[in-house]
């Protein structure tokens, strides 16, 4: 990314010299694990640009829809209706929090023992490194886990914060609960941008990210063909790539994506070499740039085909009901289609186990790999569900726990090829 | 041993990060087994062993299982890990095998295997190499005892103390902090070798203990681990002769069979 964002930068309060720094390793690490790849489809030319712009043009359209009066809304959770930013003429920016940076900063105002994802967001703000963050007008946080409920607290000292209370059960009540926390979260939006949210609008903005989760949908399922058409990491990148792109031009991107690997699809063209193992992942989201782990198993002599994760199945499976006529009517299918999201913050949490049995299944995987944060305890507590879930379904399942740092790489490389040759 | 096509040897080499271990097989079993320490240099301690081998299959496995399949391309080398090398090579030893520990010096492993000898559950150590071979080390030093004989040392205790502690440092600290208190080093000694014990118990737990279980890996020299895991167990651990061949023992198997599968 070239200097003339600099000016940009310094006015977004960006540490410039660390800000470089941090630019010019994520430009190495890309190039090592997705420009290194073989056989990539045309289509990823343009996800190979918005990475190398993610700071750069990107957030200069940011700046340019701020000049126009319009608000910016950053979130951490797939559990944010998006539809009601956009449809109060905001733009949402799902915030990454997948690097390492930072983390010395972090652990100045959080505990040691706090998740990687956690101290990530937190340790870009403090060590000032992400344009995302301080171009936002509103970030909004939510209780899905203690760490993230406690750090918003104290990231609410440096910057505009609100939260949404999750429901943790799914009783009648909860849902109750959660409707008046999505009307609570309509009245700020609203009055964050300054725009009353109408049924045009609202029925406008569902229609719009429902097209976004159908084109996800469509990759999913195309990925899914045997032999498997494009790599995991690709496909991880452009679900990635969906919570901070622009929505329309993504869709409308993703569905030429599509076309492209509909085709190889047709023509039985494969990305990997015959005999690549399928393994699909399960667990923790992984944020951009963590791509650690999938780059570890796609280095192994096997191939990623599904994840069932926040970023991945969780966030594109359901879509909004178009039928709602009425504002509250849209706002109660908003209200169900949140509700049905299987995060390991809910209990019972039997869904997610059903989801991924089915996926595994689908996709026809020899195995999946459990992903979890260090020190995430409900995905931790849940692997153990899944594992059993799994393998009642006679589908071996290895359980991986890490964090965003590079040490442990060569552990994790002996269990995943064991994993890999114990599937063969 | 399987019947070997004449002429054509084998080998295994299990480069670990204490220790290196060559097999090389030959239609007459195992003719040659070497072990050398890993040193700094672990190429160079490679480069050694191998003088002499030329043309034939090796399959490297460990942790410099990369590095050397990089290096020695004058032979033909593929990899595999460690999992599989000891499932093999416990196999293949005791063909009743259904649990494999193999702790190693800075790896804990356990393997379930099934009727036919396929991996059917792993579990090793993460980052941390507590409680594993280097552990035993350490602490061996610091009691100033020749690691060798650190378990028939901790053997002569006559008092089971408890030491909690499984991270080498802090058991260090509790260790020194018992040495003040007066308590006889072989006492401690045996403290330091409970906790790996139970450290270790946990995790075949977690594969679940099948009989009968091999015990492979330096640290199946120390008799006093191999007593604990037995107490706790209530089943014997049978330990082979040369408990860390069996990872370059698997390696070399594993070679034979792809040169079988290719003739």
């Amino acid at each position: 990314m070239s200097s003339s964002y600099n000016e940009m930068w310094e006015k977004l309060n960006l540490d410039l010299d660390a800000h470089a720094g941090l630019l010019e390793v994520l430009g190495k690490f890309y190039g090592d694990i997705y420009m290194s790849q073989q056989g990539r489809l045309k289509g990823m030319e343009y996800l190979d640009f918005v990475v190398s712009e993610v700071h750069g043009l990107r957030i200069k359209e940011l700046q340019d829809a701020k000049a126009l009066g319009k608000k910016i809304v950053g979130t951490f959770c797939v559990f944010i209706p998006e539809e009601i930013v956009l449809a109060a003429g905001g733009v949402q920016v799902g915030l990454c929090a997948g690097a390492e940076a930072g983390t010395g900063e972090a652990e100045k105002v959080l505990p040691r023992n706090t998740c990687a994802l956690i101290k990530s967001f937190v340790g870009f703000k403090l060590s000032k490194l992400c344009p995302f963050i301080e171009s936002c007008d509103l970030i909004v946080g939510e209780t899905t886990c203690d760490g993230k409920k406690k750090a918003y607290e104290i990231f609410s000292d440096y910057s505009p914060v609100y939260v949404m209370e999750i429901p943790q059960m799914k009783n009648a009540s909860d849902r109750v609960l959660w409707k008046s926390e999505v009307q609570r979260f309509k009245s700020q939006v609203e009055e964050t941008t300054g725009n009353k949210i109408t049924a045009d609008s609202l029925k406008e903005a569902i229609h719009l990210l429902n097209n976004r989760r159908r084109a996800l949908q469509r990759l999913n399922r195309l990925r899914a063909a045997v032999p498997a058409p494009i790599s995991g990491r690709d496909s991880l990148l452009i679900n990635q790539i969906s919570f901070y792109d622009d929505p329309v031009r993504f869709t409308a991107k993703i569905e030429e994506l599509c076309d492209e690997l509909e085709e190889r699809v047709k023509s039985g063209t494969g990305v990997a070499p015959e005999g690549t193992t399928r393994l699909m992942l399960s667990g923790c989201p992984m944020a951009v740039p963590n791509w650690k782990l999938p780059y570890i198993i796609e280095s192994s002599g096997a191939i990623v085909v599904g994840e069932e994760s926040c970023i991945g199945t969780r966030n594109t499976r359901d879509l909004v009901d178009e039928g709602g006529m009425t504002l509250d009517g849209m706002l109660d299918a908003i209200v169900d289609r949140y509700m049905r999201i299987d995060c390991a913050c809910f209990t019972p949490n039997t869904e997610r186990l059903d989801n991924i049995v089915k996926m595994a299944q689908d996709l026809n995987v020899k195995g999946v790999i459990h992903y979890g944060l260090s020190f995430c305890q409900p995905y931790a507590m849940e692997a153990y569900k899944v594992e059993k879930a799994l393998s009642n379904a006679s589908i071996p399942m290895l359980s991986i726990e890490t964090d965003y740092s590079m040490e442990d790489m060569e552990q994790l490389k002996t269990r995943v090829e064991a994993f890999v040759e114990m599937t063969r | 041993m399987g019947t070997l096509f004449k002429g054509q040897a084998v080998a295994g080499i299990d480069i670990g990060s204490r220790s290196i271990e060559l097999v090389v097989l030959s239609a007459d079993g195992p003719f040659h087994q070497v072990k050398t320490p890993t040193t700094f240099d672990p190429l160079g301690q490679c480069q050694k062993l191998m003088e002499g081998i030329n043309g034939c299959r090796v399959i490297a496995t460990g942790y410099g299982r990369k590095l050397f399949a990089e290096t020695f391309g004058r032979v033909n080398v593929s990899t595999i890990t460690e999992i599989q090398a000891y499932a093999l090579g416990a196999r293949f030893l005791y063909p009743e095998a259904k649990t494999v520990l193999d702790i190693g010096g800075q790896d804990t492993k356990v393997i379930s295997l099934s009727e036919g000898g396929k991996v059917l559950k792993f579990e090793m150590n993460d980052r941390c190499a507590a409680g594993t071979g280097k552990f035993l080390e350490f602490m061996a030093t610091a009691l100033q005892i020749p690691l060798e004989s650190f378990g028939e040392f901790a053997l002569r205790s006559d008092r089971r103390i408890q030491i909690s502690s499984m991270c080498t440092v802090f058991a260090e600290s509790e260790a020194t902090s018992l040495m003040a208190r007066g308590e006889r080093p072989e006492n401690i000694a045996m403290g330091l070798h409970m906790a790996i014990a139970q450290r270790t118990i946990a995790m075949l737990r977690r594969v679940g203990v099948t009989s009968p279980l091999v015990f492979a890996g330096g640290v199946a020299h120390n008799p006093c681990v191999v007593r604990l895991l037995e107490e706790e167990l209530g089943q014997p651990v049978i330990v082979p002769d040369k408990p860390d061949m069996v990872g370059a023992l698997g390696a070399a198997l594993y070679a034979e069979n792809l040169t079988k599968e290719q003739i």
